[in-house]
């Protein structure tokens, strides 16, 4: 009896399909034209992002050193990287406390930052926000933070800090485990002005002006009401690109940490996940296990963008 | 340079003339300081590679290194179109490499993204948000664990040692995509509903109607392709030395030690001369576009 009710649900649940994709195919061949505007993106996106993402998490479950032919060993590298890796662990510590100071400081940053420049007007305004885009346009973050955090007394922390007498000794500030992340934190903060920025610039100039009289009128106070109420909701696709932007941005950091405290850094202190990848890939040419990484790092990323989606939907209510 | 600049930013904006709404004279002047204490310390790295690049050689080297230069110089550009000279083959190669490369990377990806991102933002059909889905989550991967697969699929292709190989790719980046389905969303359907109306195929409102309404979208967009494909140097690809950027032939110059300090200052500011300038002009047209257009919906 019961088998029987599971069967005709079974067919039903057919017909259900099969009317469905008689409608599909109507539906796919009335969008030809949609399909054909996607066509050259997408055959290159598969050939060139969606194919080599495929086999890097294939290859994750294999041992592959680049010479001989990858090894299938099953879920060995996620357990040894969970179970065995005592490195990888503070990695994930660092990338996560990284990332949740980060992240967030650094995209309220932007929408400050990109906001306050979008009141200036005429060429004040391209020339301020090349000033705040500049650590990302130069790439020089090497060379200054080199002469601010040089570990003499001729380096320019050191040196206030021992003129207004709150150090008697220069601090080895990349050389000092308590220091690194913090300092690592800082100069992201420096660098974060970037790709959110620059986007949240130009959604700023899609806002329509009409829209802050009428809130004028229904009794918008002061610019930190109007950006709330007003400019912050109407630009809410760009916010929503900021934060994508954000989350791959902070957790991947790698550069810097490596730039300035050095890979492996003194008692991994600027360990980060992606600098341990880097560790596997292009020094130990352990291309699985540096796969099995990466696809961590991923999921990781994605959980967290679920997430942020959320709380931004909620942005303005 | 910069400290002049920025001291002048209070005077230069007259708000009085613009009467705007919402806005007090006491947050203004708290603005002001704070975007000058900050700018100060963003314009750092712009100020060290001026003044890097005009320093004579026993300044680059003075221990402890100073900002600013003392005796400003131009022997090091100088120094730098010798070594330019005696480059494997003709330096002008090397720039017409890069403009190839550079050009067709920018603009190729900006119409590839933008043709995929009007239908993603507004048109319906199956399918829709599976492949935004993987576009935006394909972001999230690391690119140095897929570059030995990207490797392999170049070189079954057959693009290895030709431009191709860093061109096409720069194309897919899921970035622009992105950014420009994102933007155009917010284009008001009435305005495309006017235009098929009229009876524009949807190619022709897409580029009649939607790309000129999205402009500073795609002028942000170029500046990031621009800044990418710009520090390409193909050591992945490029085998043959005519195909080589001038990225690659500068940081050749640069790694010639020491005894070439002075020439690698002058090659890190024209790197970073050059998307600069490309971001004025880009910048400059975003910030005119809009205030003229507006959309309503």
């Amino acid at each position: 009896m019961g088998k029987n009710k599971a069967n005709t649900a079974a067919v039903d649940a057919n017909m259900e399909k099969a009317k469905q994709e008689g409608k599909l195919l109507n539906r796919i061949k009335k969008s030809r034209t949609s399909y054909l505007m996607l066509a050259p993106y997408l055959i290159l996106f598969t050939f060139f992002t969606i194919a080599p993402v495929l086999v890097s998490i294939g290859l994750s479950f294999t041992y592959f050193n680049m010479l001989e032919t990858p090894d299938f060993v099953g879920w060995a590298n996620y357990v040894k990287l969970f179970l065995d890796d005592d490195i990888f662990m503070i990695a994930l510590k660092n990338t996560l406390l990284f990332a949740v100071i980060t992240g967030p400081v650094s995209y309220i940053l932007c929408v400050l930052f990109a906001w306050i420049i979008n009141e200036f007007r005429g060429k004040m305004r391209a020339f301020l926000t090349l000033i705040f885009y500049a650590p990302s346009i130069c790439g020089q973050a090497y060379l200054v933070w080199n002469i601010i955090l040089n570990p003499g007394k001729t380096g320019w922390l050191n040196g206030i800090l021992i003129k207004m007498g709150f150090l008697d000794e220069p601090i080895l500030w990349m050389q000092t485990e308590k220091y690194v992340l913090p300092v690592l934190i800082v100069v992201q903060l420096w660098l974060s002005l970037g790709t959110g920025f620059l986007s949240f610039i130009a959604g700023l100039q899609t806002v329509d002006k009409s829209l802050y009289e009428a809130a004028a009128m229904d009794g918008v106070k002061n610019r930190w009401q109007e950006l709330w109420y007003v400019t912050l909701p109407s630009m809410k696709p760009q916010l929503m690109f900021g934060a994508v932007m954000q989350i791959t941005q902070s957790f991947a950091v790698a550069d810097i940490s490596i730039q300035l405290a050095g890979n492996p850094s003194v008692n991994y202190a600027g360990a980060t996940v992606v600098t341990h990848l880097l560790d596997y890939s292009s020094t130990r040419y352990e291309m699985g296990y540096a796969s099995a990484i990466a696809t961590v790092l991923f999921l990781l990323m994605v959980g967290t963008n679920k997430f942020v989606q959320k709380v931004l939907g909620r942005v303005g209510e | 340079m910069a400290d002049k600049a920025g001291y002048k930013k209070p005077k230069k904006v007259n708000y009085k003339k613009q009467k705007q709404l919402n806005r007090s004279k006491a947050g203004n002047g708290l603005l002001f300081v704070l975007m000058f204490i900050c700018g100060v310390f963003m314009a750092l790295p712009l100020v060290m590679i001026i003044n890097n690049a005009l320093k004579p050689l026993d300044e680059i080297f003075q221990y402890p290194p100073r900002i600013f230069v003392k005796n400003p110089t131009t022997e090091n550009f100088t120094d730098l179109f010798v070594l330019m000279n005696d480059s494997w083959v003709p330096f002008s190669r090397y720039i017409l490499n890069t403009l190839i490369i550079t050009v067709s990377g920018t603009v190729g990806h900006v119409i590839v993204a933008s043709f995929a991102a009007y239908p993603l933002a507004k048109h319906n059909f199956p399918g829709k948000k599976i492949i935004f889905g993987l576009v935006v989550l394909s972001m999230m991967f690391s690119y140095n664990v897929t570059q030995i697969p990207n490797y392999m699929i170049i070189t079954w292709l057959g693009m290895n040692n030709t431009y191709l190989a860093l061109i096409l790719p720069a194309w897919q980046y899921g970035m622009g995509l992105y950014l420009m389905k994102q933007f155009m969303e917010q284009i008001p359907n009435s305005l495309l509903e006017s235009a098929r109306l009229d009876g524009a195929s949807e190619i022709r409102t897409f580029w009649t109607m939607v790309m000129p309404n999205v402009k500073p979208a795609w002028l942000t967009l170029a500046i990031f392709q621009f800044q990418q494909m710009w520090s390409q140097t193909g050591n992945q690809f490029l085998r043959s030395e005519q195909l080589k950027p001038l990225q690659y032939a500068l940081q050749q110059i640069t790694a010639g030690g020491t005894a070439r300090a002075g020439a690698a200052a002058a090659v890190s500011f024209i790197i970073a001369a050059i998307p600069i300038i490309f971001f004025l002009v880009c910048q400059s047209n975003v910030i005119e576009t809009m205030t003229t257009s507006g959309m309503k919906d």
